[in-house]
């Protein structure tokens, strides 16, 4: 810990790009500014170039798709020539019906909380960076990790559907069938997943040393 | 302060929040974090290039096994049917199914199994104490890209929420290709706590930049 406690002292809260350096964010190599790192050959930026506008463009993405994954059938299932269609929401409820409470609670949080927190998060983060929104920099990086660990775990009900078709086609009485909604749910949750690689985290810190300075 | 004096390789700079650090070699099992922001700078993990290596192999391994061994068996109707993972996939063909199982396969399969051959290729010859094989730096960056679309663990969860679904309608029971993708994850858990991509980084860059 004693160097890193002198480090601070010479380079007292210098980042690389205001001691002219560019950190490579694939390999982690520092090195003077360079078109490709010299290490692992990844294109080397001191902050990712539109990375404030490919985020947004994949939120917006990811939100559009969020709708009809919740409007249309996630699962049409066949029964003796009956069709009956459900939603998330309906197949949260049929899971609650069967007192299935506990995988209801990990359906309902997976499909429904963990997205909208997602597009809350790094809509916030945006925000923060345009400082429309002042936020302490420690819980933004929380959040960040948290949806970023979690926002995956979104997958569990496109998983359980292409499951569910894929056991029933053995079976000879029922048919269950993805609807519209497990394709767009997947779009949703990939876009999003796309979206928060694309936020470059060293603008989130830029935003906040800036605004330090000017208060 | 004079930028120009500044020698990059005397320093590491934050990954998430660019603040620079002085480099200095971590003892074993220490962990470097972040002055600021509290990110993982660098570990020591004894013995990571094997412990990965070892990872990655079984990870292939089984991944492949997997595919040729019954996934779950339904008995319903007086009969009992059993499918791998392959006649799952290949029995679909109708409307939205396709572009979904289609999906469902790279991120449980296809993914899993490109980035545990990717970390094969980068730590095999560095295992053995010789120089990387020409495009390591490409297939372990390929590794750290494919990371979070690789989903086994959660395709793993999705079968158990599957099967209490599908309780009032068939009898299902799991077969030895369901337990296979379970010691996969479990693999990759160990995995990534043995994992530092700084401390590989680092080895392959001896070798590249000397
Ligand atoms: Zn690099
Ligand atoms: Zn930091």
């Amino acid at each position: 810990m004693d160097n890193l406690a002198s480090s601070r002292k010479t380079y007292a809260s210098l980042t690389a790009r205001e001691a002219g350096l560019v950190a490579c964010t694939t390999c982690g190599l520092l090195d003077h500014p360079r078109q490709t790192c010299q290490r692992c050959g990844a294109a080397l930026h001191s902050r990712e170039p539109l990375s404030y506008q490919r985020t947004l463009a994949w939120l917006i993405a990811g939100m559009v798709f969020f709708i009809p994954a919740n409007l249309y059938p996630m699962l049409i299932t066949n029964t003796f020539g009956s069709e009956q269609k459900s939603t998330i929401i309906g197949g949260v409820i049929e899971l609650i019906e069967y007192g299935s409470y506990f995988v209801a609670l990990v359906v309902g949080v997976a499909s429904i909380l963990v997205p909208l927190a997602k597009f809350a998060v790094i809509g916030l983060l945006l925000a923060s960076i345009r400082r429309a929104w002042k936020l302490n920099p420690h819980q933004r990086l929380h959040l960040y990790e948290i949806t970023e660990f979690i926002g995956r775990w979104s997958m569990i009900d496109v998983f359980v559907v292409a499951i569910l078709a894929a056991l029933i086609q053995l079976d000879f009485v029922a048919s269950v069938n993805p609807g519209f909604a497990a394709v767009s749910f997947a779009l949703s949750v990939i876009f999003t997943m796309l979206s928060a690689q694309s936020l470059d985290q060293r603008l989130i810190w830029d935003s906040m040393n800036e605004t330090d300075r000017h208060e | 302060m004079n930028t120009t004096s500044i020698d990059p390789s005397a320093l590491i700079a934050c990954p998430n929040c660019d603040l620079l650090h002085t480099a200095r070699q971590v003892s074993e099992g220490e962990r470097l974090r972040c002055a600021r922001c509290g990110t993982k700078l660098a570990s020591s993990r004894p013995n990571a290039i094997d412990r990965t290596l070892a990872a990655a192999v079984t990870n292939a391994i089984l991944i492949v096994a997997a595919l040729f061994f019954p996934f779950i068996q339904l008995d319903g109707g007086g009969t009992r049917q059993s499918a791998t993972l392959i006649d799952a996939v290949s029995a679909f063909g109708t409307g939205l199914t396709a572009p979904l199982v289609l999906v469902v396969a790279a991120f449980i399969i296809v993914i899993p199994f490109m980035r545990a051959s990717a970390l094969v290729y980068t730590l095999w010859p560095l295992r053995f104490g010789r120089a990387p094989y020409k495009a390591a730096p490409q297939a372990f960056r390929l590794a750290n890209t494919l990371k979070p679309w690789s989903m086994a663990e959660i395709f793993i969860i999705g079968v158990v929420v599957a099967l209490v679904k599908i309780a009032g309608i068939a009898q299902v029971s799991l077969g030895p290709a369901f337990w296979m993708l379970t010691a996969v994850v479990l693999v990759l858990l160990l995995e990534n706590h043995n994992f530092c991509r700084w401390t590989i980084w680092q080895v392959l860059g001896k070798h590249t930049q000397a």
